[in-house]
């Protein structure tokens, strides 16, 4: 029992005297808020009180609060906060840099649009069975994910997000969905555990999991001895295969269409650029040497998973199926940014997860809309939807240049970027299969909007004529959900025009990952290391 | 199971469990214990009474539903980091104090609190678990 001695315990030495300001309490709060209200929700469940307004207040909080830290990263530089005050390597602690702070905000931003939408299309019985709770608790995971120093760490939070991803994937359970749902789940999990196995090795090796111990020890004077090449790999495999590269790719084509129209949009925005985040995290800062050593192989995988993409993307008929394969082109973008590593490649790879995750969540939901205007899924047996809804036409439009990489939008931008690193490095044929890519997204994505759009009517209708049918929107449905697409058009469209924040929060970004000097500093701070 | 030596002790037995279960939850935190292990044994102390009156009197019993009992675990146990932010500590840093309370001296932590969180959970989660199969095997 705590007896006297309890409270007489000399704990100098192993705790953080450094003092904490009350804004140090932004570094925790993304993963708070969204735990709290999680909770909240779960509680609430069975009563009817307005599940959607207390989600928009959670979401709506945890913007501020990414903001916020986001300022803070960039005034100041990485901030570090160790949980329970035990020093590291034994406390767990969160490192945010700007790279980290970026990400987490976008994905707020998306994931408040994301509960806007939901307020206007769960229904009581999703709420009954768990959809609000799963949400926030995929975004606390996701911002854990984002803003964690601890490697183990990292792996829990993808497991908080994974776990609470199958509940909302599986919501709803039609068939198609179970089929859809068995997919998902084994394979990500399959992921998971080389994740945990390379982690176990790693910790066999170094003998810690604070990742700025890790590069410390890994870039020390002393030589490492161990399988450092093979863990690298292990875990470019387990993130690869989270992220959807080629040949890990097919999990994503056979879930992401199935679910809620909302789920797909949010897994699409947040859930592979996670896996996207963590590979920069882990092969760019950690494990440098070892990514120049597969910096040709990462190259062949980013180009095939271009390309693979788009002409998947080309083969699709329903709309949700492109877009899950655009997904993957999208990812193999960003793998070529990584496989060139310079600071130019990686601040594109930032702008670039940035501009994808706000395109690929407004196309799901854009195609939720259609889905909803039509009664279908298939593109071919939509049509005429300009006639309803040309205000959607227009926003798909932007949507559909951006994707595609073209200006006057933020898809514009990371491509640019890229390309341009990649002829400076030499790497013609990267920035060929990248461009190529962009052309072949652009007829995949015009090919719906032509079908959907701009004929006349479904397919089977005469030339000239116009034979639709357009069910009417609930009046609710129509407010909510042209709100959350509108921003996010408006969002990429504002990106396209005025990109100067968003470089150079990436650039920043990007030389934290490769000089993560101050990151080290940060981890270490108030010890005199 | 429906036997009458059965339905007779297990309310006595699930009393005992549960008054177990909290004793085992608040010696955890210097001793073998905590959370996790005392909301086990409350989750079997529902399952027995569950197992021999049936499932609609735990229900009952309980008023709340499991899983509004795990919510609740979650709330108190993300709830027990904040203080900390008034302390001007790190999220999650153990806070004691010693009240005396009748002469005795009280451990009273957030770790603690924390702990009850993890209790709650525990015993929401594994029941809401217990429950359904029982139902279905009533079924």
């Amino acid at each position: 029992m705590a007896g006297e001695s309890a409270h007489a315990i000399d704990l100098t030495g192993v705790m953080v005297e450094a003092s904490l300001q009350p804004a140090d309490y932004l570094i925790v709060a993304p993963v708070v808020i969204p735990i709290l209200f999680g909770a909240l929700h779960l509680m609430l469940r069975n009563r009817s009180v307005n599940h959607g307004a207390m989600a928009i207040i959670g979401m709506g909080l945890l913007v501020l609060a990414t903001f916020g830290l986001l300022q803070r990263v960039m005034d100041t530089g990485p901030v570090t906060m160790t949980m329970g005050r035990w020093l590291p390597p034994f406390g767990i602690s969160f490192s945010v840099d700007t790279a980290g702070a970026l990400l987490a905000f976008t994905s707020a931003v998306i994931a408040l649009g994301g509960a806007v939408y939901a307020t206007a299309t769960a229904t009581a019985l999703e709420a009954r069975y768990g959809f609000f709770p799963f949400f926030m608790l995929m975004m606390a995971g996701v911002s854990g994910a984002f803003l964690t120093g601890d490697i183990f760490n990292l792996y829990v939070w993808f497991e908080v997000l994974l776990i609470s991803s199958f509940g909302m994937i599986v919501l709803g359970s039609d068939q198609r969905q179970l089929d859809g749902t068995m997919k998902y789940a084994f394979l990500n999990l399959v992921a998971t555990t080389m994740f945990l196995v390379a982690t176990g090795l790693l910790y066999g090796m170094l003998g810690t999991l604070n990742m700025a111990d890790i590069w410390q020890k890994l870039n020390g004077a002393e030589e490492v001895r161990g399988p450092v090449m093979t863990i690298a790999t292990l875990y470019f495999l387990a993130f690869a295969m989270k992220a959807a590269a080629f040949p890990l790719n097919f999990w994503l084509p056979a879930s992401y269409h199935t679910p809620k129209y909302l789920v797909s949009a949010l897994f699409a925005g947040l859930l592979t650029k996670v896996g996207v985040y963590a590979l920069l995290r882990v092969s760019l800062m950690l494990f440098a040497d070892q990514r120049e050593m597969l910096a040709l192989f990462i190259a062949w995988v980013a180009a095939l998973t271009m390309l693979i993409g788009v002409l998947g993307a080309l083969a699709q008929r329903e709309v949700r199926r492109v877009l899950g394969y655009l997904v993957i082109s999208g990812i193999g973008t960003m793998l070529a940014g990584l496989a060139i590593g310079t600071q130019t490649a990686i601040a594109g790879v930032l702008v670039y997860a940035v501009h994808s995750m706000i395109v690929m969540a407004a196309l799901y939901l854009a195609a939720g809309i259609m889905a909803r205007l039509s009664g279908t899924a298939d593109m071919a047996g939509s049509g005429g939807l300009y006639a309803a809804s040309p205000m959607l036409a227009g926003a798909f439009l932007i949507l559909a240049f951006s994707v595609s990489g073209l200006p006057p939008t933020s898809g514009f931008w990371g491509k640019f970027v890229l390309v341009k690193s990649a002829l400076e490095v030499g790497a013609w044929w990267l920035a060929f299969v990248i461009l190529l890519s962009g052309l072949l997204t652009t007829v995949a994505i015009f090919r719906v909007w032509i079908f959907a759009f701009w004929r006349g009517g479904p397919e089977g209708t005469p030339d000239g004529a116009e034979a639709w049918t357009i069910n009417p929107l609930g009046e609710k449905f129509r407010l909510h959900a042209s709100l959350t697409l509108g921003v996010l058009t408006l969002m990429t469209l504002g990106l396209g025009l005025a990109p100067e924040t968003l470089l150079s929060a990436a650039a920043d970004g990007a030389r934290g990952l490769l000089y993560p000097l101050s990151y080290i500093g940060s981890a270490f701070g108030g010890v005199g290391q | 199971m429906n036997t009458v030596i059965f339905r007779t002790a297990a309310p006595y037995l699930t009393a005992l469990m549960v008054v177990f279960s909290i004793f085992i939850l608040l010696r955890g935190h210097n001793d073998p214990g905590g959370g996790f292990i005392g909301g086990l044994i409350a989750a079997s102390a529902f399952a027995i009474y569950g197992i021999a009156n049936g499932v609609a009197p735990v229900r009952r019993a309980l008023y709340f539903h499991p899983i509004t009992l795990a919510g609740f675990g979650l709330f108190l146990a993300a709830l027990a980091g904040i203080p900390s932010l008034f302390a001007g500590v790190p999220f999650l840093t153990g806070l004691w104090t010693f009240p005396r309370v009748f002469g005795v001296e009280l451990a009273l932590s957030t770790p603690m609190v924390f702990d009850i969180g993890v209790y709650f959970v525990v015993v929401g989660a594994i029941t809401a678990i217990a429950l359904t199969l029982e139902e279905r095997h009533e079924s």
